[in-house]
C-alpha cells in the first residue's frame, strides 16, 4: 500500500460543503465525502457502509464505537470524519483479514468463553484490546479490568471477556469461575 | 478480591486451528446436544462485524430521517407549536405534531378502565420531561436535528407530581384531569384468613421500603424504519421491537388499521433489550404516522440521551409489609401494600409490573394467608415498562427485607428464618395463596447444597475475622422463586371479576415454532422469539438436531420475524424468560411432529412400523434392522422431488408449525386466584460485603448464587444469563438510578450521570446449579435470565444491613451509593464556622452558607459580592440601561424592551457539550435606586428551560461600590439531564462573567488582563473549556 499524500494544511472547511475524505480502512484505500461536522462513526457506517463499528452513546463513555486511528484506539463518535482524512483506520471487520481470513485467537476465545451476547459492544472492545495487547501483551486481571472499564457491556457482566483475554494471553483469571465451552466444539 | 471458585478449564486451547465445523466432532462424540455447553452459532457474525442490526439495514431511496422534539417540562399545558422556521430549512420535508396524530391515529389502549389518553405525540399537555412533542423529517439526521432548534413551542407549566407520596395526595395536580386523581387504580385482595392469623400470632414485624427507577439500558438504542402504502392503507415497519406481541394490536389500533395491515419485521440482530425494547412500540406508531404524513419512508434512530430520558423505566414501588410471626420465625400471614409508580401514562402492558408476580407474592415461602392492596399512581416521569426482573426486584426487595427483619427482631439467624418458611419438597406442586403453582424443586435441599458448596461457614469465619479488625463486614441472604413464561391473563387480575367477565377470559402463553425441510434435505427452524442476543439460534439448533439425529450445522435457524408471514401470537416475543421453557419446547414439538410424519411416510420403504423408525447420525433406519438405512436428506427431500411416490392419502412432510401453550395457565378465578407464570425456578443467594469506613464504598467480597432452573439446555448460555443478570443487579443495587429533581427535571441523561457498572465493579459470582425439571414444559426447562435481578439487589442490601447492624437502623433506598452509606457510618459533620467565609475579591465566590445545589435537584443557589470601582449611582445606571445590560449578560446576542424594565433577550449559553440559544424574559423589579434591585429571568430553548432570581444590593465603600448578590436558579431539560455535574460551577462562572463585565464597564481593570490573580486566569481557562467564553 503506497503512503497516502500528507494531510492538507489545516484550513477552515466550509461548514455547508461536503469535503472529500480518504482513509485507509483495514488496509484498503476508501474515499467518501463528509460535512465538517460529520462524525467518523457516521462516516464509517453510513458513507462507507462499514457497519461493524457501532454507536452506543455518542458521548464517548460506552466505547462501542472504538476504532484504531493510526493504530491508537479512539472513539469514532468523538472524532470528526474530516479529522481522519489521510489516516489509517482499523475496525472490527479487518481483524480476521489480518489473520488470513480466519478469526484471530482473541475472537475465537471470545466465542469459546461466551464473552459476548448481543455483540453490540463487542467490536469496540476487540479494537481496544487489539491496541492494548500490542502494548501490554500479558496484563494482570486487575490491569485488564482497568482497561476494560472504558467499555460498557450490559449482557455479559464482563466475566467471559476477562476469561477470554486471560486465555489468549496465557494469564490466569482469578475469577475463572466456570467451565468454558466444551473443547470438542471449538 | 472477587469471590471465585477456581475450576480449571476443561477445554484445550486449540485457538490456532479452529475447526470449520466446530460441532462436527461433538456429534460423533454422540449423545444429545441439549444439555451441553456449546458455543454459539451466532458469534462468528458478531465477532467479525458482519452482523446486521436494525441501523445497518439498507433503506429505500428517498427515506427521510426523523428527529424528535421533546418536552423540557415535567408537566405543562401545550399551548401551541410554530414550526414555520423549521420548515424553511433546506432539506426539511415535514414537521409532524399531535395535530397529525389526532387526524390519522388514535390514543393507545390502556390496561385499566380509566379515561386516560396517551398519544404517540403530545396533545394538549405534556406529562414528563422528554415526552415527544414534534417530529422533524429531513434528508439527514443532522438536518433534522438542526430544525428541532427552530421549532417554537409555547407551554404553560403546571405543578409537577414527582413522588409516590405526592401522587397519593388528593391535592396533587391531576395528570389526567378526566381521571381526577393521580391514584388511578386500587384493588384489594384477600387470600386465606390473615386476620385470624394476625390475631393468634406471637407478634408482628413490619417493613416499609421504596424501590427506585432504573433500567437495563441495552447498548443499542431504538430503531424504527416505517413505510406507508396509501393504496392498501397498510404499514410496513422494521424495528428492533422485542415483544410481547400483545402490544402489536395496540400499535395497529393506534394506527387505525387491522393487525394484518401493520406488517412488523425484526432485524437479524438486536443489541440487547432486557425488556426495554418493548418500549419502542410508541415510536413504531409515531414513525408510521410520520411516513403517512410525509408520504415517504421514514427512519428514526434513538440517541442515548433520548433513551435514558424518555424510553422506559422499571417501576418505582413503595411497599409496606406486615408479617404475623411465631417466636421461631415462622410467618403465618402477610399484609402487603404495594404502590406502583407507572410514570406519566399507563403504557401497555402496564400495570403488568405490578401483577407479573401475583401468583408468587409469597415468594419461596409457605404462607397461605395474605391480604394485599395494590395501588397504581401516575407521576410526571417517563412511562414504565418491561425491564429484566420485571416486578420481581421490587417484590423481593420488600419480601426479603421483611424476612431479614423478622430474624433481626426475633434475634434469630436470618438463614433459619428462611429455612423454616420455605415450601417443602413434598408439597410440590405447591399452590400459593394467590393461585400460583410452584411446579417443581426441593427448596430446602437446594439451600443446604448452596450453604455447603458455597462454603458459607468459611464466609462466616471471614466475617468474624474482619469484624475483629474493626471492619464493616456483613453477610446477606435471599431466597426467591423466579417466574417464567407469563400467563397472558395475569394482567387482567387488575380488573374486577365483573370487568373480566365483560372483557372475556384471557390466559395461556402461545409459543410457536416452525420446522421445515428443504430440497437438499437441510432443516430450517423459524420462531417468533425475537432474540436480543441470548443465543436462541444455538439452542434451537441443539434441540432440533437432537430430534432428527443430525449435526448442529445441519440445522439453520432463522429468528427474524415478519408478522405478515410468520407464525406468531400475542404471547410471542422476548420477555418473561419464556424462551427455554416455551419456545425451545415448541420447536421440539414441531420437530417431533415432522419426524413422526416422515417416519410414517418412510416406514413402508424400510419394511417396518412407523414407531420403529429411528433417526440418528444423519440416517433414517428401522430399529430392528439398522442396516436398512436411508440418508436423512433423501428422506427429507422426497416431499419436494417426488410427491407422487408418497403413500396414498398422505401429505408430504415438508413443514410443521407447532403452537404450544402451557396447560396450567388459566384465566384469573372469580376469587382472583391466578397462576401468573407457567413455571417457577428457585434461587438462593448469599454474599459477603465490606463497607469502607472512610468512603462508604461497598465491596462485594463474595457472592454465591444457587439456581434451580429446571433442565439446563446449554449450561454455557445459562451461565451467561446469570452473569448478565447479576451485573444488572449490581448496578441496580449500588449505582443506577433515574434521578429527577423535585420539579420533575430529569438528571441522568448521559452514561456519565447514569452509572452503569464496568469491569471494575462487577465481580464474578460463584454459580451453583441443581436441576429439577419442570413438569410443565416440553424440555423440562425453566427461565433463568431474570432471577438475579430479583434476588441480588436485596441480598446485597441484607448484607449491608448486617454490616451496619448496631450502627444504622433503616437502610436508605437503592442504590446504596458510597454517599448514602457514608452518611450512615459517619455522624453529620458540624457546620463550618461562619467566619470561615471564602475570600472576597475573586469572582462569584459562594461561601459555605450557599449550598452548591438543592439535594436531589438541579436547583442552584449561591451568593457573593464584588468590589466595583464606581459609585452606586454609576453602577445603577449601568444596570438600568438596556444596552449596558445586554453587554453584561453572558452570551446575550439581542435585548429588546418588552415593557417597563422588562426585556426579551436572545442568549446563547453552553454547558459542556450542550450549547443552546435561549429566548429569555428578563425583568428588573423591587427597584430601590441606587441601593437594591431584583433581577428575574426565565428562558427556554430546545435544550431545556431555566429560571432564576437574583437580589442585588449596592453599598457605598471607600473604593466605590460593593455589589452583593444572592441568586437562586433552576435549570431543566437536556441541559439538566447531561450537564448536571457542571451546572453548579457553570452558573457561578456565568455570574462571574456578569460581574467581570460590570467591573470593566464601571472603569475597573478588565479581569482578563494578565495581572489578574491566578483564580481569574484559571476561570478563563475553564470558561474556554466549557465553551462559555466567547
Amino acid at each position: 500500500m503506497p503512503p497516502l499524500s500528507s494531510s492538507p494544511p489545516p484550513a477552515p472547511l466550509a461548514a455547508e460543503a461536503r469535503h472529500p475524505v480518504t482513509i485507509v480502512l483495514n488496509g484498503r484505500r476508501r474515499s467518501g465525502h463528509a460535512h465538517p461536522r460529520l462524525l467518523l462513526s457516521d462516516f464509517l457506517r453510513h458513507e462507507l457502509g462499514a457497519h461493524g463499528t457501532h454507536v452506543g452513546c455518542e458521548h464517548g463513555v460506552c466505547g462501542a464505537c472504538t476504532v484504531r486511528i493510526d493504530g491508537v484506539a479512539s472513539r469514532a463518535c468523538l472524532t470528526l470524519a474530516v479529522q481522519a482524512d489521510g489516516r489509517r483506520i482499523d475496525t472490527v471487520e479487518g481483524l480476521a483479514d489480518g489473520n488470513g481470513g480466519r478469526m484471530t485467537a482473541l475472537q475465537e476465545a471470545f466465542r469459546r468463553h461466551h464473552a459476548l451476547q448481543c455483540g453490540f459492544c463487542t467490536a469496540g472492545i476487540l479494537m481496544s484490546l487489539s491496541d492494548y495487547l500490542d502494548r501490554n501483551p500479558k496484563p494482570t486481571e486487575e490491569e485488564l479490568r482497568d482497561m476494560l472499564s472504558g467499555h460498557l457491556c450490559r449482557c455479559t457482566g464482563y466475566a467471559g471477556i476477562v476469561r477470554a483475554v486471560m486465555d489468549v494471553t496465557g494469564g490466569t483469571a482469578a475469577s475463572q469461575a466456570h467451565q468454558p465451552a466444551e473443547a470438542d466444539h471449538v | 478480591m472477587t469471590a471465585t471458585e477456581t475450576v480449571e478449564p476443561r477445554a484445550d486451547r486449540r485457538t490456532s486451528h479452529p475447526a470449520a465445523h466446530p460441532a462436527a466432532a461433538a456429534i460423533e462424540a454422540s449423545g444429545p446436544l441439549v444439555g451441553r455447553a456449546m458455543p454459539r452459532v451466532e458469534d462468528a457474525a458478531l465477532l467479525t462485524g458482519v452482523a446486521r442490526y436494525a441501523d445497518d439495514l439498507p433503506v429505500k431511496p428517498g427515506t427521510l430521517h426523523a428527529a424528535v422534539l421533546r418536552s423540557p417540562h415535567a408537566h405543562a399545558e401545550l399551548l401551541g407549536i410554530d414550526a414555520a422556521a423549521a420548515l424553511e430549512l433546506p432539506g426539511v420535508a415535514a414537521v409532524v405534531t399531535g395535530e397529525d396524530a389526532k387526524r390519522f391515529a388514535s390514543p393507545f389502549l390502556v390496561g385499566i378502565r380509566a379515561p386516560m389518553e396517551h398519544w404517540c405525540l403530545a396533545v394538549d399537555r405534556v406529562r414528563h420531561v422528554g415526552e415527544p412533542v414534534a417530529v422533524v423529517l429531513a434528508d439527514s439526521r443532522y438536518l433534522a436535528e438542526d430544525a428541532l432548534d427552530r421549532i417554537q413551542v409555547r407551554y404553560r407549566p403546571l405543578p409537577p407530581v414527582t413522588s409516590i407520596r405526592q401522587a397519593l395526595d388528593p391535592a396533587s395536580e391531576p395528570l389526567h384531569p378526566a381521571v381526577g386523581a393521580n391514584l388511578i387504580n386500587s384493588r384489594g385482595f384477600l387470600y386465606g384468613d390473615p386476620d385470624a392469623a394476625f390475631a393468634r400470632a406471637a407478634r408482628t414485624v413490619t417493613v416499609e421500603v421504596e424501590y427506585p427507577r432504573n433500567s437495563c439500558t441495552p447498548m443499542e438504542c431504538f430503531v424504527v424504519l416505517a413505510d406507508y402504502d396509501a393504496a392498501e392503507d397498510a404499514f410496513e415497519v422494521l424495528s428492533n421491537f422485542s415483544g410481547p406481541f400483545a402490544v402489536h394490536p395496540v400499535m395497529a389500533r393506534a394506527l387505525k388499521v387491522p393487525a394484518s395491515r401493520l406488517r412488523l419485521k425484526t432485524p437479524p440482530h438486536s443489541g440487547g433489550s432486557f425488556g426495554n425494547k418493548q418500549a419502542v412500540f410508541p415510536y413504531v406508531v409515531m414513525m408510521g404516522l410520520c411516513a403517512r404524513v410525509a408520504g415517504r419512508p421514514v427512519k428514526w434512530v434513538e440517541d442515548r440521551l433520548e433513551h435514558l430520558m424518555a424510553a422506559t423505566s422499571a417501576t418505582a414501588r413503595r411497599m409496606r409489609i406486615e408479617a404475623a410471626v411465631e417466636p421461631d420465625g415462622r410467618v403465618l400471614a402477610l399484609r402487603m401494600e404495594q404502590t406502583e409508580d407507572c410514570g406519566a401514562y399507563l403504557r401497555a402492558p402496564e400495570p403488568a409490573s405490578l401483577y407479573r408476580n401475583h401468583g408468587n407474592l409469597t415468594g419461596a415461602y409457605d404462607i397461605q394467608n395474605l391480604a394485599l392492596t395494590n395501588r397504581i399512581v401516575v407521576t410526571n416521569k417517563t412511562p414504565t415498562g418491561l425491564n429484566r426482573g420485571f416486578g420481581g426486584g421490587q417484590l423481593y426487595y420488600g419480601l426479603e427485607r421483611l424476612m431479614n427483619r423478622v430474624a433481626a427482631e426475633l434475634g434469630l439467624d436470618p438463614l433459619d428464618v428462611i429455612r423454616r418458611n420455605l415450601v417443602a419438597a413434598d408439597a410440590m406442586p405447591y399452590r400459593t395463596a394467590s393461585g400460583g403453582t410452584l411446579d417443581s424443586g426441593d427448596y430446602r435441599a437446594t439451600l443446604e447444597q448452596a450453604v455447603r458448596e458455597g462454603a458459607l461457614d468459611a464466609l462466616k469465619e471471614r466475617r468474624g475475622r474482619m469484624r475483629a479488625q474493626g471492619r464493616l463486614y456483613g453477610i446477606g441472604y435471599a431466597a426467591v422463586v423466579e417466574p417464567s413464561i407469563s400467563n397472558m391473563g395475569y394482567i387482567t387480575t387488575v380488573l374486577t371479576a365483573e370487568e373480566r367477565r365483560k372483557a372475556g377470559p384471557k390466559n395461556g402463553a402461545q409459543a410457536t415454532a416452525s420446522v421445515a425441510v428443504d430440497p437438499t434435505g437441510g432443516v430450517s427452524v423459524t420462531v417468533a422469539s425475537a432474540p436480543q442476543g441470548q443465543g436462541h439460534r444455538t439452542v434451537l439448533a441443539q434441540v432440533v438436531a437432537d430430534v432428527f439425529g443430525l449435526r448442529l450445522e445441519d440445522i439453520r435457524v432463522n429468528t427474524d420475524l415478519d408478522t405478515g408471514k410468520d407464525a406468531w401470537s400475542i404471547a410471542s416475543g422476548n420477555y418473561s424468560s419464556r424462551f427455554a421453557g416455551a419456545v425451545a419446547g415448541a420447536a421440539q414439538v414441531a420437530a417431533t411432529r415432522l419426524r413422526g410424519r416422515m417416519a410414517a411416510l418412510v416406514a413402508g420403504q424400510l419394511n417396518c412400523r412407523a414407531e420403529d423408525v429411528r433417526f440418528a447420525g444423519g440416517k433414517v433406519f428401522s430399529d430392528p434392522n439398522p442396516d436398512n438405512a436411508l440418508s436423512f436428506s433423501r428422506v427429507a427431500a422426497a416431499g419436494h422431488w417426488s410427491p407422487g411416490t408418497l403413500p396414498d392419502g398422505q401429505e408430504a412432510a415438508l413443514r410443521e408449525t407447532a403452537f404450544w401453550t402451557p396447560e396450567p395457565l388459566k384465566a384469573p378465578t372469580d376469587a382472583d386466584h391466578i397462576n401468573s407464570s407457567a413455571c417457577y425456578g428457585f434461587i438462593f443467594d448469599f454474599c459477603g460485603v465490606e463497607i469502607d469506613r472512610a468512603t462508604g464504598a461497598l465491596r462485594i467480597d463474595r457472592y454465591v448464587t444457587m439456581h434451580d432452573a429446571g433442565r439446563l439446555l446449554n449450561p454455557l448460555l445459562v451461565e451467561g444469563q446469570i452473569l448478565g443478570g447479576f451485573a444488572h443487579a449490581v448496578g441496580t443495587a449500588l449505582y443506577e438510578e433515574y434521578a429527577y429533581g423535585e420539579d420533575g427535571r430529569f438528571l441522568s441523561g448521559s452514561f456519565a450521570d447514569y452509572l452503569v457498572p464496568t469491569a471494575c465493579e462487577v465481580p464474578v459470582p460463584v454459580i451453583l446449579h441443581r436441576e429439577s425439571p419442570s413438569p410443565v414444559t416440553p424440555l423440562g426447562a425453566k427461565g433463568v435470565g431474570e432471577g438475579n435481578c430479583m434476588s441480588t439487589p436485596v441480598c446485597l442490601a441484607n448484607a449491608v444491613a448486617d454490616a451496619l447492624s448496631g450502627i444504622a437502623g433503616e437502610l436508605p433506598s437503592l442504590p446504596l451509593t458510597p454517599a448514602k452509606l457514608a452518611a450512615l457510618v459517619h455522624p453529620p459533620e458540624p457546620p463550618r464556622p461562619r467566619g470561615a467565609t471564602a475570600p472576597r475579591g475573586t469572582t462569584a465566590d459562594a461561601g459555605p452558607a450557599a449550598p452548591a445545589a438543592v439535594p436531589g435537584g438541579r436547583g442552584l443557589t449561591g451568593e457573593g459580592s464584588r468590589e466595583v470601582p464606581a459609585t452606586p449611582e454609576q453602577v445603577w445606571a449601568i444596570l438600568l440601561d438596556p444596552k449596558e445590560l445586554a453587554a453584561l449578560l453572558p452570551g446575550c446576542e439581542a435585548l429588546d424592551l418588552a415593557g417597563p424594565n422588562a426585556y426579551r433577550a436572545e442568549v446563547v449559553v453552553g454547558i459542556g457539550p450542550v450549547r443552546g440559544r435561549y429566548t429569555a424574559e428578563v425583568a428588573l423589579s423591587d427597584l430601590d435606586p441606587p441601593n437594591a434591585l431584583t433581577l428575574t429571568g426565565s428562558g427556554s430553548s430546545s435544550l431545556g428551560s431555566g429560571s432564576g432570581t437574583g437580589h442585588v444590593t449596592l453599598e457605598r465603600t471607600a473604593e466605590g461600590t460593593r455589589v452583593t448578590y444572592r441568586y437562586s436558579a433552576s435549570v431543566g431539560g437536556k441541559v439538566a439531564a447531561v450537564g448536571g455535574r457542571m451546572l453548579d460551577s457553570a452558573s457561578r462562572l456565568l455570574i462571574g462573567q456578569f460581574f467581570e463585565k460590570l467591573v470593566a464597564r464601571a472603569g475597573g481593570t478588565p479581569a482578563a488582563a494578565d495581572p489578574s490573580p491566578l483564580p481569574v486566569r484559571l476561570l478563563h481557562r475553564l470558561l474556554r473549556l466549557l465553551r462559555i467564553h466567547r
